[in-house]
């Protein structure tokens, strides 16, 4: 699993890669209570804003971590957004992504390194 | 760390693992590790303790000896029925400025010799020199210092308080009675700011953590932060000065009229005689050109205080403003309360409010959102 910066952590499944929001930053919004996914088809570029979340205190924007295409979102999240505080790395995924180049994952944070950015 | 001031519970609250952040110039509990929707859920569905300390506690004594001298002289201020409050009993009220607005909203309780009042914690000095400069002459004023204040709120609350003091029962909703427990003076109401049924308990600093503790014990109670307290006095419909009324809005904009009796209003046997009488009774009588309302969102999209609302999906005119919203846990979807101008003002009406970008539909709503539960 790889990180950003912006508290979003990267999973690869086969050629896709999965994305949500680090425990860490999901404990820092607090109970999550609206989440708009974005259109699959989407092309994004590296920090565009392709999903909105609110918790119980304010809105928040998650920026696409990478260029790509999303190709799948959890619409689960809709109706359920606290998924999310419950299992950000798992049940909490919020969209799947097609990496224009994939080698751009090398480039991002490993999970010693994330760690010692929210220490 | 921060120069904000702590209640005597900061202790406990950080030894309960909450999430402290400055509000109002204390250091106070936002949320602790049960988080803001389980905590509000949890106060509807059986008993929640919030730490109130931070708001003022202020005594108010007639100088002559008789509680109705303290009472007309608190009438100048507020355009509330104090005189005819009767012993043991309290009431909602506000003081009002010059042009009509509302510069605070408080309790006031008629405790015999005495009149109690609760004011926002915001407001409390500019509070206490207004009531210095306008009552001084009759009455002495004190600035409770050395009470903390806890709110015990929900429908557990009764067996709760009664497990510790049992005459707490008897009490009736606006009640105020002044009772024993370990030696201790409690002073206590049966009221609150989230809708449920409830107590405030006023109680020296030195035992404020022991009763906390005390309570926190009992199955049915967990303690609760800021953050589920203002969505559960949203959901109730209530008003957090400073948000959804302020210096600039009148009672009946802010549709309070209900908290103006009849005794204050235009034939009423003492109208008028506060701050701001002329438009206050005017508006009475006539209305104001904007109401507070209740909006429900269509979706799941909060609708936050600042939002700008429009009568339909394409005009550029606005009707008016969100000043509070968020997501309501019990209701399971959004709520706001804002202020639309007369005309947009009917309940059922669907107006606009601009999301990023977008125009989303929301309802307007009678509130409270979720049936108040007061044990009249």
């Amino acid at each position: 699993m790889k990180f950003t910066e912006e508290h979003e952590w990267l999973e690869a499944e086969g050629d896709l890669v999965i994305v949500g929001i680090t425990a860490y930053a999901a404990e820092q919004l607090g109970d999550l209570v609206f989440v708009e996914l974005p259109d699959v088809g989407t092309e994004v570029a590296k920090d565009d804003e392709v999903v909105v979340i609110e918790s119980v205190k304010a809105a928040s924007d998650i920026l696409a971590p990478l260029d790509g295409e999303i190709v799948e979102v959890n619409e689960a999240l809709t109706d359920e957004p606290t998924k999310v505080n419950e299992d950000a790395t798992g049940d909490g995924w919020m969209f799947k992504m097609k990496l224009t180049n994939p080698s751009d994952m090398d480039n991002l944070l490993d999970e010693d390194a994330y760690k010692a950015l929210i220490a | 760390m921060s120069g904000d001031k702590q209640t005597s519970l900061h202790g406990l609250h950080v030894e309960l693992g909450a999430k402290m952040v400055p509000f109002a110039g204390y250091d106070m509990p936002v949320q602790y590790p049960m988080g803001v929707l389980k905590e509000h859920l949890h106060c509807r569905a059986a008993a929640g303790l919030f730490d109130v300390s931070h708001m003022g506690q202020v005594l108010i004594r007639p100088k002559s000896g008789d509680v109705a001298d303290a009472a007309r002289a608190l009438e100048t201020l507020v355009p509330v029925d104090v005189l005819g409050l009767g012993e043991g009993r309290q009431r909602y009220g506000f003081f009002t400025n010059e042009a009509g607005g509302i510069e605070d909203d408080l309790m006031i309780a008629n405790r015999g010799d005495h009149l109690f009042l609760v004011v926002n914690a915001a407001c409390k000095d500019a509070d206490f020199a207004h009531m210095q400069a306008g009552l001084g002459a009759d009455c002495d004023l004190e600035m409770i210092e050395g009470r903390s204040l806890l709110a015990l709120q929900g429908p557990a609350a009764e067996g709760a308080l009664a497990s510790l003091v049992p005459a707490a029962t008897d009490m009736k909703f606006m009640d105020v009675a002044v009772l024993d427990w370990n030696g201790c003076e409690l002073w206590i109401s049966r009221s609150g700011y989230t809708g449920e049924d409830g107590y405030e308990i006023s109680v020296p600093d030195g035992q404020a953590e022991e009763l906390a503790r005390a309570l926190l014990a009992l199955e049915a109670v967990e303690p609760i932060g800021l953050g589920a307290r203002d969505s559960l006095r949203l959901e109730a419909g209530l008003c957090l000065y400073g948000n959804d009324i302020d210096s600039d809005t009148s009672p009946t904009e802010a549709a309070l009229n209900w908290a103006i009796q009849k005794v204050r209003r235009t034939d009423g046997a003492r109208a008028g005689g506060f701050p701001g009488a002329d438009r206050i009774l005017a508006e009475l009588a006539g209305g104001a050109a904007r109401k507070r309302v209740g909006l429900r969102p269509e979706g799941r999209a909060p609708m936050r205080g600042g939002t700008i609302l429009f009568a339909d999906e394409t005009s550029t005119t606005p009707i008016g403003e969100v000043t509070s919203g968020g997501f309501g846990p019990t209701i399971q979807g959004p709520m706001s309360m804002g202020y639309v101008t007369a005309e947009n003002a009917t309940i059922g009406n669907t107006i606009y409010a601009e999301l990023r970008g977008k125009r989303m539909a929301a309802t307007l709503t009678k509130m409270p959102f979720t049936p108040a539960n007061f044990k009249r």
